[in-house]
């Protein structure tokens, strides 16, 4: 790889790891997946300083071109990210929908009590319910 | 408590009674739940009870609330963190002066709530909190722990510029300000480390107090040997984080400090 090249690949991924930092940093990622992104963050940068590593590793694993070992890695480590992510987004809709229907009840139950003590009987259903924005 | 024990309390402080309130986060700790509320109602009686499930799948709730607690159910687990989180936010609501938080597995001594009352009183600190290793109680935690805790207690000492030789216990009384800081704000999981740094960068005042705690009545941890390195990275990822954090010094009335996750 020529130096050029190699400076860009380093900049590249020391912006990803600042990146990161900042999100992480303005509580816009928590630690749980900054670790995950930190992580491969690293994992490039060591291979863009280190270009020797990519060459051992693929002929260490019998990989002719070692680019190709780069492409198995990084998809291999995406489609795990996104299983991850699947897995996480499954539970979290899960949660909503037990968020939602407890809501609904103590709703319900708010309605009732109010309605007991004779107090302002509001109807049920509420204009307010907006519709999720898509 | 009866009238007489609550003038009593009140005179001591100088004040009208001091609410106080007792935070108790539980999960599946349907063995230990009822001793632990009835030892602090025995031993801390100007404490009200606040027992926090956090989505237990065993009796936890019942029985705590038999034992003469309040609780309050979470749908489902949030982890310590949001159990906490709870806990100060109903305290904040509810107008509490003086929180503490106890442990639901019983490794926590009711009777040492005294000290850290003491400790408030005495200092004017905004949290007092029980450290194992300010006196030899023949507690000893596996290396490894004991490895953990005391890197946290070095970094924080050097952080916080003051001696903290137990980050890690959840044995804690907070004032109107701290409870307010963690109403507004309290770390996910593994809070404890955490929340001494935020008391540090919010300007509030802490102090070590020594207490003895029992070893945990069922002699598990809620923290496995795999999930030990993972708490530690992200603690100290957190720690490092922080310190490049601005931290508003919360008021009364102002905004929170922190949003909710957005865009997940």
């Amino acid at each position: 790889m020529d130096t050029k090249l190699q400076l860009l690949a380093i900049a590249a991924s020391g912006i990803l790891l600042l990146i990161i930092f900042e999100l992480l940093r303005r509580r816009r990622l928590i630690e749980r997946y900054a670790l995950i992104w930190l992580g491969s963050g690293v994992v490039l940068l060591v291979l863009a300083v280190w270009t020797g590593l990519l060459e051992i590793v693929s002929k260490a694993l019998g990989i002719a071109y070692p680019p190709n070992a780069l492409f198995a890695f990084a998809f291999g480590f995406v489609l795990l990210l996104l299983m991850h992510f699947s897995i996480a987004i499954s539970r979290l809709s899960g949660e909503t929908k037990v968020l939602a229907q407890d809501v609904a009840r103590l709703d319900r139950e708010l309605r009732e009590l109010r309605a007991a003590q004779g107090t302002e009987a509001e109807q049920p259903g509420s204009e307010l319910v907006s519709e999720p924005r898509r | 408590m009866t009238a007489v024990e609550e003038i009593a309390i009140g005179k001591r402080n100088g004040t009208a009674a001091l609410r106080r309130l007792a935070i108790v986060p539980a999960y599946n700790e349907e063995r230990t739940i009822e001793a632990v509320v009835q030892a602090i109602r025995q031993d801390a009686p100007e404490f009200k009870v606040l027992v926090v499930d956090d989505g237990s799948t065993d009796r936890t709730a019942r029985l705590a609330e038999a034992a003469g607690a309040e609780v309050l159910v979470h749908p489902f687990n949030l982890g310590i963190g949001g159990a906490m989180q709870s806990g100060y936010r109903y305290a904040f609501r509810q107008g509490y002066d003086f929180a503490i938080q106890i442990d639901g597995d019983g490794q926590h001594d009711p009777a040492e709530v005294r000290s850290l009352i003491e400790a408030i009183d005495a200092d004017g600190v905004d949290m007092a909190y029980g450290s194992r290793f300010l006196v030899n109680s023949g507690y000893r935690a596996p290396i490894g722990r004991r490895l953990g805790i005391r890197l946290f207690s070095v970094v924080l000492s050097a952080i916080c510029r003051q001696k903290i030789t137990d980050p890690t216990s959840g044995f804690r009384l907070c004032n109107r300000r701290a409870i307010e800081l963690f109403a507004r704000d309290y770390p996910h999981d593994y809070p404890e480390v955490e929340a001494i740094l935020m008391v540090h960068a919010h300007r509030l005042r802490m102090r070590e107090v020594p207490v003895l705690m029992h070893p945990r009545r069922d002699g598990r941890s809620s923290i496995t040997r795999g999930e030990s390195i993972y708490y530690m990275i992200k603690v100290m990822l957190a720690i490092f984080v922080g310190l490049f954090r601005r931290r508003p010094v919360p008021e009364a009335g102002a905004e929170a400090p922190v949003v909710a996750e957005r865009g997940i």
